[in-house]
């Protein structure tokens, strides 16, 4: 009991000597992806293990540090020496043996402590409850599948809040399409990565509703950088309308036929499916809802009507590299296929 | 006392029976066919200087890409071939032939050996190693393949399959990066093994192993690590070649191949690679700082076994590098464990090095410095590695600036300042000059100042979740402010090393004469002429402790009563 009191109070203590050295980074956090403010309990748990671990190197550095400094300090030559070379001290057993047996015992007391944490959360147990996603990373977007609900969707992902009277964790199953890629937003769980021919798992439980940022964390390629993440966590209510809205098959409205007409005539539907039409394409993100999101090409860009029409017209233009390519449309093809997407809400 | 009716100086020394003027050409023909370790110990380190010059090119470069946000300084693909060449270049080109540059140089002299024990291996090594080096470079124009121009590799220096495949990386820029590591492997290779047999079989009468300078014992140590490390590089090299050219599967995961088998390989290698890199590193502060301190170094026997401690123990800790790639929670376990414990030998190293200055007469010269800087830069990176090494936290820190900074500590803070000290240090004995000391002293302080500015800054970008190789970012993350720091620091360090490198040449017709020894040290490269002559040493030099000039000069109080 009393151990665990000293712990929580060396705990408490160094979070706050953490806080003062990060303070100038607390400030610069707006929505930022900051690994400083957790927000699911994995997170937390990293946290809660990263301050001990930073209490203790701490005092390592203060120690062995200030050993140094005061030896520089001490030991420098000076003009008043006597003549000839200070007396020659080629070791000492003891002191030598203290220091290797001190480490030794701070490796214990560190492994065993994270131990702890690695358990907690790598093994944690699957509730009933949660929520399943599938995460398939692709050059340079993401696929969500959710697979009880029989809806897909990409780079933005929607997941529920997890509170006390309600706890809800979202499952990951993760993997690749093509290259390796990592799934990582800071503020809800360290990252996993996403590897062909290879399933990975990841949990969290967001505690409050809000827009968490994150980007890929495995150099992907060329537009690696543009491969963002957002996860919106949505209440329990949220959650379930949207839901609801991404079983729909996609609208149909006969003002825009002529731009479906031109997305199932040309390669579009090659590569995208749209619920409900002839496009089944899988090898670009599902556009059954594309107006639901509110950033395109995995945030390259904020999902306006001139942005969509310009990245139809000209991927390059945003994301040089990225595997769209140019469709060589027409303006008039290009209006109306534009005027066709905006409808998919 | 000699045998002979001349001395070995009156036979070989050209100077005696050929006054004529030797034409450029023909000292040119003289470095080019030389099989003499020190010249190619000194081949090594103008080759590895320069491209020290290219790689901290790059990285400004880099650096000012990511100054600002949205920046377009850079397009995203030659950013991502500036962060390929950089990483490539700083370990296989600078940081290797560097530290065999010294060993080429000091190991024969420090043991009283004329040479190295297979000269003409050393020099086919030396040029093998060269090789690989242009040919890397040479990607730049030949690495078209399909696709226009200037196709350097862009795939990270950690090239992770499938991305090297010839499915998402076509032409032949991956196929110069895999052919060119495999052939300054082979280079690598050839010198590890000549150092093992020089140390080995030609030290001079009286040096036992346990009275071999730390600086030969650590460059032994490094060369039976480089034997088990560069042999998996070039295995899983040639195997991806295997699947760009013949059809293979190894890591084409849309074949039924294992991206995670690329991942194992190239760590089994990575992580012994760092300890290749930083042993040297060790070696010359444990030359430095015994002699600025006046003192011998603490703990002799110690620092050998915590050497070869380090030696092992670095060959079972490669998975902390994969943390994320989904292993077992036993397995994440066991490299946390390994890797924390590679901090207990690497803590004795710096406590005795702490102990030798203690009780010491400190002289801050600029060699001395630069391992001061060393020791602060080097106590962190440990630090910053134990928190790295507990996995969880690993999974928020890895791939992001925060394991950038971290092994920047190592690779600039640590290795690159005792190159510097290195340098420094050993100069006077290479030319026969000093470097200024008032140049060094601007040099150590600017590139330290403009180190900390750069990579303490970069722990904080980590922090805030700033994953590395991307080419920009967006600027409403909070990470605007600091990246600008970050790149201003790069700036002041690219000054630091232009003045370094206006010291090195202009030193070399204008520095101070230098003497036989400047420093007033204790191992036996400081009792021949500076620079040596082609035979090191007229006669076999006879040692009885680890401090030959010691004794010599204190025959009053000679160390072989003191050492156990």
């Amino acid at each position: 009991m009393q151990t665990r009191h000293a712990q929580r109070l060396i705990r408490r203590r160094s979070a706050s000597a953490w806080l003062l050295l990060t303070s100038p980074m607390l400030i610069a956090q707006g929505t930022t992806p900051s690994t400083l403010a957790p927000a699911s309990t994995p997170a937390h748990q990293i946290f809660d293990l990263s301050v001990f671990v930073v209490a203790i190197t701490g005092g390592i550095f203060l120690v062995v540090g200030g050993l140094l400094a005061v030896a520089l300090y001490r030991f420098r030559a000076r003009k008043t020496d006597p003549l000839g070379e200070p007396a020659q001290i080629y070791g000492s057993t003891q002191v030598e043996l203290a220091w290797t047996v001190i480490p030794v015992l701070i490796v214990v007391v560190l492994f065993l402590t994270t131990a702890r944490i690695i358990f907690a959360i790598q093994d944690a147990p699957k509730p009933k409850t949660a929520l399943d996603v599938t995460v398939v990373g692709h050059q340079f977007w993401w696929e969500f599948r959710y697979p009880k609900y029989g809806v897909v969707t990409a780079n933005e992902l929607h997941i529920p809040v997890s509170s006390a009277g309600a706890p809800t964790a979202t499952f990951l199953k993760l993997t690749s399409a093509d290259v390796n890629h990592s799934f990582w937003i800071p503020q809800l769980a360290g990252k996993t990565d996403l590897i062909a021919n290879h399933v990975n798992t990841m949990w969290m439980d967001p505690q409050k509703p809000g827009l968490y940022l994150g980007q890929c964390a495995q150099f992907c390629g060329s537009q690696h950088a543009m491969m963002l993440l957002r996860v919106y966590v949505d209440t329990q209510e949220q959650f379930g309308a949207w839901i609801k809205n991404q079983q729909q098959p996609a609208p149909q409205d006969s003002a825009v036929e002529a731009g479906r007409t031109v997305f199932e005539r040309q390669a579009c539907m090659n590569c995208h499916t749209i619920s409900g039409t002839a496009a089944t394409g899988r090898f670009g993100p599902d556009l059954t809802h594309v107006m639901s999101r509110s950033t395109l090409a995995s945030g390259a860009m904020d999902n306006t009507p001139a942005n969509l029409r310009q990245w139809i017209k000209s991927p390059d233009t945003f994301k040089r590299g990225a595997l769209m390519p140019a469709m060589q449309l027409t303006d008039e093809q290009l209006d109306k296929v534009t005027a066709y997407l905006e409808t998919l809400k | 006392m000699s045998y002979y009716p001349l001395s070995v100086s009156q036979v070989i020394d050209p100077s005696t029976s050929a006054s004529e003027r030797v034409t450029f050409l023909e000292k040119l023909h003289g470095w080019v066919v030389t099989v003499d370790h020190k010249r190619l110990g000194i081949l090594y380190i103008l080759y590895s200087t320069f491209f020290l010059l290219v790689a901290g090119a790059e990285a400004l470069m880099i650096r000012i890409q990511l100054a600002y946000p949205h920046n377009h300084v850079l397009s995203a693909q030659v950013f991502n071939r500036f962060f390929t060449m950089h990483g490539t270049t700083m370990v296989f080109l600078v940081g290797m032939p560097f530290l065999f540059g010294f060993a080429n140089y000091i190991v024969p002299l420090q043991i009283g050996a004329r040479d190295m024990a297979f000269p003409r291996l050393n020099a086919f090594s030396f040029w093998l190693t060269a090789f690989g080096g242009f040919l890397l470079y040479y990607s730049f124009l030949g690495g078209a393949g399909l696709y226009g121009v200037g196709n350097a590799p862009d795939v990270g220096w950690f090239a992770y399959a499938p991305l090297t495949e010839r499915s998402f990386s076509p032409g032949h820029a991956t196929d110069y990066w895999a052919l060119a590591l495999i052939v300054s492997g082979f280079g690598t290779l050839g010198t590890a093994i000549n150092i093992i047999a020089t140390v080995i079989s030609m030290r001079c009468k009286g040096m036992t192993l346990m009275r071999m300078p730390l600086f030969t014992w650590l460059l032994l140590i490094v060369s039976m690590l480089t034997l088990v490390t560069i042999t998996p590089l070039t295995a899983a090299q040639f195997m991806l070649l295997i699947d760009r050219y013949l059809g293979g599967h190894f890591f084409d995961t849309q074949a039924g191949g294992s991206s995670l088998i690329w991942i194992h390989f190239f760590w089994i290698f990575g992580h012994p690679e760092v300890y290749v890199l930083v042993l040297p590193a060790f070696a010359i502060a444990s030359e430095v700082i015994p002699v600025f301190s006046r003192k011998a170094i603490f703990g002799y026997p110690a620092m050998v076994a915590a050497s070869v401690a380090i030696m092992f123990v670095s060959l079972s800790v490669w998975a902390h590098h994969m943390f994320t790639v989904g292993m077992t929670s036993v397995s994440n376990a066991f490299f946390t464990l390994s890797t924390m414990l590679v901090g207990v030998p690497t803590g004795i190293k710096i406590f005795n090095w702490i102990a030798t200055l203690w009780g010491g007469r400190i002289r801050f010269t600029t060699p001395m410095l630069f391992c001061i800087g060393f020791l602060f830069q080097f106590l962190i990176a440990g630090l910053t590695g134990i928190m790295l090494s507990v996995s969880p936290w690993d999974w928020q820190l890895h791939n992001s600036y925060f394991v950038i900074a971290h092994f920047h500590y190592v690779l600039v803070g640590a290795i690159v300042f005792c190159i510097f000290a290195g340098i420094y240090y050993w100069y006077p004995k290479a030319t026969g000059r000093l470097m200024s000391e008032t140049l060094g002293k601007w040099h150590f302080w600017l590139f330290t100042i403009g180190f900390h500015i750069t990579f303490d800054t970069m722990h904080c970008l980590g922090l805030l979740g700033m994953p590395r190789s991307i080419y920009t970012y967006q600027p409403d993350r909070g990470w605007n402010f600091l990246n600008l720091v970050v790149s201003v620091g790069g700036l002041i360090q690219g000054i630091a090393v232009l003045i370094f490198a206006y010291n090195f040449i202009v030193s070399y017709w204008h520095g101070e004469v230098a003497g036989d020894d400047p420093w007033d040290a204790w191992t036996l490269e400081w009792t021949t002429s500076s620079p040596p002559p082609v035979y090191n040493f007229e006669d076999e030099p006879e040692v009885h402790s680890r401090r030959p000039l010691w004794d010599l000069k204190h025959p009053d109080d000679p160390d072989w009563e003191y050492e156990s």
